[in-house]
């Protein structure tokens, strides 16, 4: 089903935390809202599921307007952050829940409830833990029986709040991977609510990054890591080295050096931020002629495949603190490279995004 | 494996437990034997006299009828305060708040004279319950009002940090699945509160059967009506009639330790059936 947002706005008191939001979330793909704590994606789940009126805007639901419809009536499964399974239920009866709880003519008989919750304890891969308290089971399992009780009342989206958010890692890891074949299987829409970058890029069709109660950028996992539509998506996907400095000519100022443009137009004098990943810093053992910003190798973490380069800039940052870059290279580059620690070099780029440091929108 | 002493993290086990064992036989255990030992003096015969009288028998079923029943008014309408003092906030909140715990404040005798100025045929509600027929002060009615008042604290008390602690994430849950605000209370609001409810209803129960100040100014005290179990000790005691006295706290400390007993069982079953595991 297809789940279209409009124009919505939400304050909680004087914080804004959807402002103006405007999305068209594409049919049966599992999209991720990805963001900082704090940027409002979780009010937009739940803004989208029901459980909070948007102040203005609406939400439409295959199309139709479903503003003023109640939770209980937009046939959203929503996942809790904390599973909200009920305490004093078995696993079998929180899963049939919802099906218990339907008015008498559509309610399925008994028979019918067992076969179904038997599905489903099935497709999560639970069925033995079906005479169970939720006490009783470990977090990745809560989080399994949650999935099986949103999916048991036939949503036509699943809405998941930070699924994986009180899990350890090797369990999130885990379900990261099953959550994405359960959706291969199923192919429902489904949006689900991250803070983790590389949670968000692998497993979604979509992502859209939000900042400060706005989209910051919406794309395919791929184009927001490769192509950062703005200076906040570059800083929070992904490692990046920040150069801050002002234009001069074809050149950025950071300091004492100077960084090519790489043919970015900018006005002379503006005050600019570049930002380039690890692996495409170059490092230049000559540091005589030639821009590039100079910088002192502060230690070589060479184990496997890829060299990792930890340098120090020069001087100190505007917050009075040693501004440190990293460097990916590849581990048989390393001997060519000739380089040691405690060892002065300049750093360039074969790809560098540009943004004004005022609006941090990019200029071409 | 040898006989090496086992090691225990926190220190001081023995003296801990020499200490909370002497303490609760000074305070509690010895007090309650003495009950006892001394209707054990007794003979059969004269035990049944003093325990079997159709006086006493009648104080047996006002007071722990009551009792039932008060504690049973108090759960009802206790949820219904705890409720509306976690999940609304209006103006006064903190202080009906602080109201809650007035019946525990005040000296019992002092609730029972207000109770009867009140509910008495001249007092501000009783002048106009009267004439409906309905008649509160100085019979049993009295006696339920009075153990009302003073076990209401107990159920809001035991309720409250309950309901505090219970999450708006069930209830939104729980309408998420398609649950009307009825079910979603009833199914699992209600059931989530079952045990500390069941405490509340414990503690004023045990409360009100042990009622004696407040309750003795209401209940006009009419024989084979309104005389209350503690009073018949105490009528015991101002006869010089020790032995009959304690006969009856015996039985008294034996139905309620068998209540207190039920009730315990029935919130290990409700624990137990909700996969809690204390």
């Amino acid at each position: 089903m297809s789940i279209e947002v409009r124009g919505v706005n939400k304050s909680f008191g004087a914080f804004k935390a959807l402002d103006n939001i405007s999305l068209d979330f594409p049919d049966g793909e599992l999209v991720a809202l990805l963001g900082p704590s704090g940027c409002g994606k979780t009010t937009l789940l739940r803004v989208i599921a029901g459980l909070e009126r948007a102040d203005s805007g609406q939400v439409l639901l295959d199309g139709e307007d479903a503003t003023d419809r109640d939770v209980r009536q937009r046939q959203v499964g929503f996942v809790f952050q904390h599973y909200a399974l009920f305490k004093h239920m078995t696993v079998f009866e929180n899963i049939a829940f919802g099906l218990r709880v339907r008015p008498r003519r559509t309610r399925p008989s008994e028979k019918d409830i067992r076969a179904k919750v038997s599905r489903l304890l099935d497709l999560v891969q639970l069925g033995w833990v079906a005479d169970r308290f939720p006490t009783q089971l470990s977090g990745g399992q809560r989080q399994r029986i949650a999935l099986a009780r949103a999916l048991a009342v036939e949503p036509r989206v699943l809405l998941l709040d930070e699924p994986f958010g009180a899990l350890d890692a090797k369990v999130r890891k885990e379900l990261r991977r099953w959550l994405r074949q359960l959706h291969d299987e199923l192919h429902i829409s489904s949006i689900f609510v991250t803070h983790d970058q590389e949670e968000a890029l692998e497993v979604s069709d979509k992502v859209i990054l939000i900042n400060k109660g706005r989209v910051e950028q919406f794309g395919t996992p791929w184009q927001i890591y490769n192509e950062p539509a703005s200076a906040f998506a570059y800083g929070f996907i992904g490692a990046v080295n920040e150069f801050r400095g002002r234009v001069e000519g074809d050149f950025v100022r950071v300091g004492d050096d100077l960084l090519s443009l790489a043919g970015a137009k900018f006005q002379n004098g503006q005050d600019v931020v570049a930002f380039v990943r690890p692996h495409e810093t170059e490092i230049v053992p000559d540091i005589g002629g030639g821009h590039g910003i100079t910088a002192k190798v502060h230690r070589i973490l060479g184990n496997g495949p890829v060299t990792r380069v930890e340098l120090v800039a020069n001087g100190e940052s505007r917050k009075g603190e040693t501004d440190f870059f990293e460097v990916e290279i590849p581990g048989t580059q390393l001997a060519s490279l000739g380089i040691a620690t405690g060892q002065r070099v300049k750093l360039t780029s074969r790809r560098i995004s540009i943004f004004d440091q005022q609006n941090g929108n990019e200029r071409p | 494996m040898s006989h090496s002493k086992t090691h225990r993290v926190l220190p001081g086990f023995g003296l801990s437990l020499g200490f909370t064992l002497a303490y609760l036989s000074l305070i509690v255990l010895v007090p309650v034997s003495a009950v006892f030992i001394k209707t054990a003096g007794m003979t059969a015969e004269q035990f049944w006299t003093a325990v079997a009288s159709p006086r006493v028998v009648a104080s047996y079923k006002l007071t722990f009828g009551a009792a039932l029943l008060a504690a049973a008014i108090n759960c009802v309408f206790g949820l219904l305060l705890a409720w509306g003092i976690t999940r609304y906030t209006f103006p006064g909140r903190k202080l009906v708040d602080a109201l809650i715990d007035l019946p525990f404040a005040l000296p019992t005798a002092v609730a029972g004279i207000a109770l009867t100025a009140i509910y008495a045929k001249n007092g501000w509600l009783g002048q106009f319950l009267e004439p409906l027929g309905i008649k509160i002060a100085f019979g049993p009615p009295g006696v339920l009002v009075a153990l009302v008042f003073i076990g209401l604290p107990f159920v809001v008390r035991t309720v409250q940090p309950v309901l505090e602690d219970l999450d708006a994430e069930f209830e939104e849950a729980a309408a998420s699945l398609g649950a009307t605000r009825w079910q979603a209370v009833t199914r699992i609001v209600f059931p989530t509160l079952l045990p500390a409810l069941l405490t509340g209803f414990a503690l004023a129960f045990a409360r009100a059967v042990g009622e004696y100040g407040s309750v003795i100014f209401i209940a006009g005290n009419i024989p084979m009506v309104s005389e209350i179990t503690p009073l018949m000790i105490i009528t015991k005691l101002e006869q010089y009639d020790y032995q009959g006295a304690t006969a009856i706290a015996s039985v008294m400390l034996v139905i309620s330790f068998l209540l207190l007993l039920t009730v315990n069982g029935l919130q290990s079953w409700a624990a137990k059936r909700t996969g809690r595991t204390y």
